[in-house]
Parts: structure tokens; sequence; C-alpha cells
């Protein structure tokens, strides 16, 4: 059966298409859900796409965690449902307190576009699962705010868990661990501020970012 | 006093990045300004000031609700602070 695939679209959100082009690339079912919707319909994954969702005002996601669809996002991930925030939305995630911590702005205080390196840190995650640990991958960022943090409590815990997904190899950004991505408890829920979905071509400088997609809408 | 039982209160809330957070805007402005000549700046830390009207029967209750109002929405506990300051408007 083919995977369908929802992908939220809050007012500002600005990598929806590109999520949906990479989940048909794949063999997935995808299309789009409005925030003001109560409920998912029919999907077996939830993406929380990268943009500005709200115009990111007060803090990046802090509004958009009260858009009506995100209570049955929650209710879908508390359930075991994949569900998967890239750039805003692993900050719309933190702030729905789905993931713990918080983005803060980058060190440096610019906003950051360029390609990194990634290593996989954990295979403990609906994106990860099928891929070996140590693996490089080569997906971009584009972001003001992706300086993870969070208490030092928190950090130990996510180690001690297998939790922290995916490392940049040179921290870009001054995340606490070189921290790129993490994940649940259960391992469904995953937060990462590269773009996989914008490493899925030769003609975009990298594939990179089908295997992380591949193990997600395998799902 | 409103017929209601409630008075209007001036609320402002500051957030501030928590101690041991990194304040890029802070460093960025103590960086700069001793390129104007100012010399003896530092510590330099930004935040943020929310100010707004709220209607409450008295100031202990004013002040519980605009802290409720912080954990919940105006700040992220996990890297901000805030000083809530409240007054009769």
């Amino acid at each position: 059966m083919t995977t369908e695939v929802g992908v939220v679209l809050f007012p500002g959100s600005n990598c929806e298409h590109d999520v949906v082009d990479a989940a048909r690339l794949l063999g997935a079912d995808a299309h789009t859900l409005w925030h003001g919707d109560a409920t998912l319909g029919a999907v077996d994954v939830v993406v929380i796409p990268g943009g500005f969702a709200h115009g990111d005002y007060l803090r990046p996601g802090a509004i958009a965690r009260f858009s009506p669809i995100m209570a049955a996002v929650t209710d879908f991930a508390r359930s075991g449902g994949p569900v998967v925030g890239i750039c805003n939305g692993f900050q719309v995630l933190t702030e729905a307190a789905l993931l713990p911590g918080a983005l803060q702005k980058n060190k440096g205080l610019k906003f950051l576009c360029e390609s990194t390196t990634l290593e996989v840190a954990s295979d403990r995650s609906v994106m990860t699962r099928d891929i070996a640990i140590g693996s490089r991958l080569n997906i971009p960022i584009n972001h003001f705010e992706g300086n993870f943090t969070c208490s030092p409590d928190t950090l130990r815990e996510l180690e001690d868990e297998r939790r922290i997904v995916l490392r940049y190899v040179d921290n870009p950004n001054g995340s606490v661990g070189s921290i790129a991505g993490i994940t649940n408890r259960e391992g469904n829920v995953v937060g990462l501020m590269p773009h996989p979905e914008r490493a899925t071509s030769e003609l975009l400088g990298s594939t990179d970012g089908l295997s992380l997609l591949r193990g997600l809408f395998a799902s | 006093m409103w017929h209601d039982g409630t008075m209007e209160f001036a609320v402002r809330v500051t957030v501030k990045l928590r101690e041991g957070i990194a304040d890029p805007q802070g460093a960025t402005i103590e960086r700069s300004l001793p390129a104007l000549g100012y010399d003896g700046v530092s510590r330099v830390s930004v935040g943020k000031v929310i100010d707004f009207t709220l209607a409450a029967t008295d100031e202990a209750s004013a002040k519980s609700e605009v802290h409720e109002m912080c954990e919940k929405f105006l700040a992220n506990p996990v890297i901000e602070d805030v000083v809530v300051e409240v007054a009769p408007a």
C-alpha cells in the first residue's frame, strides 16, 4: 500500500511543495494539510516543513503551536505516528513540547544558507533506522535560529537514550553537542534543522536527503 | 474599578535570554560600541518588552495571571527568563 504523507501548511510555510515532490519521487502519495483544520484525515506520516509559520512572531513556532491542527498532530505522534519537523518544523515541535530543548539564534548572528556534512549518530528513529551509524550525508541548512540548546540534564538524557539522530561534522551554528537533529523516546518524532528535501537530485547538488526520507516514507 | 469588580493594570513583561544562553545580538552590540568611542560598556544583553493592559480584581491576581501567560506562551522557559511589572493603570 502506498504511504500517504500529510505536509502541514501554515501561513508562512515555504518548503511544503519540496517535501511533497520528494515524497512523490520516492513513490509515496503526498498532499498538504491546512493548519486551521482540526483533523489530519487518512495519513501515514506527518511532516512539518520549513518556512516562517505565522511570520515567526514572538518566537519561531510559538504561534504555530496553537494552530488547530497541532492538537491532531500531537495525538497522532502520541499514538506512535511518524512526525518529522524540518527546520521551522523542528522549532514548532520543540515549542509544542513534542521534542525537548529549543532553537536559539545562530552563534555569530548570521543567517546560514549552505551545504553541511552530517553524521548519522543514532539509528533509533523513523528517519535513520536503515542507515548505518557514522554514515556521512551532505545536506543543506537554511536558518537563522538553528542553534540547538537544552539543559545539561536533557542533553545527558538525549545522549544516554541515543536520541541524537544527526550531528554536524563542522558545527555551523553553535548547537550544543553539534546537534542537527533529535528524536523522542519512542523514535517516531524527529526534528532536524537541515533540509533533506533539498538534497534529492544531483541537480540540487546532493541526493543524500533521499536516504533519510526513504526510511520515513516507507513507514 | 469597573462595574464587574475588576480594575485595569498596566503590565510590562521583559523577556531576556537566560544566564548562560548565548546572546549574539548583545555580543555584536558590545563589539560595535567601542568603534563609536564608547569603551566602558560590558555585559550587553538584548531582550524584548511586551506591554499590555489587563483587567483583574487585584494586583496579586493580575501578577499570577501574567506569570501563567509567560509560562504558557510569552516566553520559552528553556532559553528565556521574564521580569513582570504590574501597576494600576
